[in-house]
């Protein structure tokens, strides 16, 4: 079991306000090993936002264990917008972890700018995010996690905001970037095809409260970039797998 | 290059601000040469209106014998500490309780209370308390500028967007450092519209503050010429006045420039 970098065990959420308290998690368990790229499926509202934050260390679980196999885990935590400050360039999006971190040396802010470079946003590094496209955007958004470097990336339905032809672009560089840094990520979609030709591990959750329905395990004939995944002759059969494990619980 | 259909959108606009121009001088040439002749031609009373071309004269009167200078002067100095001070007084307020629900809960009815208050009606409790001079005055001024300046920027601090707060979360960022990077500097644009709120408000608290104590500046300048009947001077430091607020809100407009 050593080589996961992250284990999760009976992990339960209670969500408390004036009213009442709702269970939104119960029993989570998963694991997910170095450079694993693993997706978390299920209905509107489940709960996986909720994994995600706890794991960032934004919200406080209620019960469960979280054990990270790394001393001092460092998280990437990309969100659905892409959240850039529009008074800051390009540039200074990107380093932002980094300045927070009190990490921003010569050294470092050269790695982003080659990073922005190699990823296609060479020619925008002076410039304001107004003037880039959602695409654009979205990557700048990743670059600025990445810049920390992180030892896990969590993404929240990272392209949920973008039309479709951006979207299957953008998961090809997502997953390229990913694979190229040697980054083990963890991505919430609600878009079964986009997590079947991402990652390596699905994870579905079921509606109320959020319970690990089942965790399979993609093995394509011949993996590529997610685009060329689509094509794969598995990916009906884990198309309708997932789709009926969904339809169940709706 | 540009297109003939770009030469002409160029001049079209060069025509419109060339209009606009003229206006804007057409307008203070005609009400001024308007008032002038009614004046002189006795239409209207020179007595209670008085003219432009005297209201010139009394300025350079005003100038050598009555020092125009220092009372121009006082009213300028009363107002820019009040508005330093409520400024900054008023964003740190903010701050406080941008950072803790709790305080604001607490607050928050006595904040609407004072802001809502007719500060005027202090001014005769506070001549008693701090003593007929500049420092009423100022304190007047401060406490009719800070309850709104605390008001609209926790109102601005609060709209900040949470998706962009939860990302400064997920770098580790402290509170202080989500302040500053974040709710602080996103807000410069609602802060300029605040200080160009308070430079009026502390321009109109400062000449309450001159009318009710009167003993110096603009204010005074007012209340001691209707007392002795010389609306030439009332009517002249009014002008005064409106040069000042002007050239007041000029300055935040530049700062406004600069800063974009
Ligand atoms: N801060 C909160 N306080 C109370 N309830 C919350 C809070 N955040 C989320 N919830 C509730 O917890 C449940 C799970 O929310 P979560 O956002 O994790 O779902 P999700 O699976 O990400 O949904 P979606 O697919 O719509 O993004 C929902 O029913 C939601 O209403
Ligand atoms: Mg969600």
């Amino acid at each position: 079991m050593s080589d996961n970098i992250l284990e999760i065990k009976n992990l339960s959420k209670i969500y408390h306000n004036e009213k009442g308290e709702m269970l939104a998690l119960k029993d989570i368990s998963f694991s997910i090993k170095k450079k694993e790229f693993i997706s978390i499926v299920g209905p509107s509202g489940c709960g996986k936002s909720t994994i995600l934050t706890i794991l960032a260390n934004i919200l406080k679980k209620s019960q469960g264990e979280i054990k990270f196999n790394i001393e001092n885990p460092k998280i990437g935590y990309m969100l659905q917008e892409d959240s850039l400050f529009p008074w800051r360039t390009v540039l200074d999006n990107a380093c932002l972890g980094l300045e927070i971190r009190k990490e921003k040396t010569e050294k470092n802010k050269n790695k982003v700018i080659n990073l922005l470079k190699k990823y296609g946003l060479g020619e925008f590094i002076n410039s304001y995010p107004d003037s880039l496209s959602g695409g654009l955007k979205q990557r700048v958004a990743l670059i600025r996690t990445l810049a920390i470097n992180p030892d896990i990336l969590l993404l929240d339905e990272p392209f949920s905001a973008l039309d479709y032809q951006t979207r299957l672009s953008l998961s090809d560089d997502l997953k390229r970037i990913i694979k190229n840094e040697n980054k083990t990520a963890i991505m919430v979609t609600h878009d079964i095809g986009e997590a079947i030709s991402m990652s390596d591990k699905i994870v579905i959750i079921s509606n109320r409260p959020g319970i690990v329905k089942k965790i399979i395990k993609v093995e394509l004939k011949n993996p590529g970039t997610p685009t060329e995944n689509r094509k794969d002759s598995n990916f009906i059969k884990y198309y309708d797998m997932i789709w009926k494990e969904l339809d169940n619980h709706v | 290059m540009f297109s003939e259909e770009h030469k002409n959108y160029l001049k079209k606009v060069k025509r419109q601000n060339k209009i606009v121009i003229f206006f804007k001088i057409f307008i203070i040439l005609a009400f001024m040469s308007l008032w002038e002749i009614c004046a002189k031609l006795e239409i209207i009373n020179p007595f209670l209106t008085s003219y432009p071309s005297q209201i010139i004269l009394t300025i350079f009167d005003l100038f050598k014998e009555n020092n125009l200078l220092l009372h121009i002067w006082i009213t300028l100095y009363e107002t820019i500490i009040s508005f330093l001070l409520a400024s900054i007084i008023g964003i740190i307020i903010a701050s406080i309780l941008w950072s803790s629900k709790t305080i604001f809960r607490i607050l928050d009815p006595y904040l609407t209370v004072l802001n809502s208050l007719p500060k005027i009606s202090l001014g005769p409790l506070i001549i008693i308390w701090v003593g007929a001079g500049t420092n009423s005055i100022i304190f007047m001024a401060l406490l009719i500028t800070v309850f709104t300046t605390t008001v609209n920027m926790y109102n601005s601090f609060i709209t900040t967007d949470p998706y962009k707060i939860i990302l400064m979360k997920s770098l580790g960022a402290t509170k202080m450092q989500i302040f500053s990077k974040l709710v602080f500097r996103g807000n410069i644009p609602s802060l300029i519209n605040t200080l160009k709120i308070n430079i009026s408000l502390s321009l109109i608290g400062v000449i309450m503050g001159e009318l009710l104590i009167s003993k110096q500046g603009l204010g005074y300048l007012i209340t001691y010429g209707s007392q002795v009947f010389n609306l030439n001077l009332v009517l002249t430091s009014i002008f005064v006045l409106g040069i000042i607020s002007y050239l007041l809100y000029i300055i935040i407009d530049l700062l406004e420039r600069k800063i974009k």
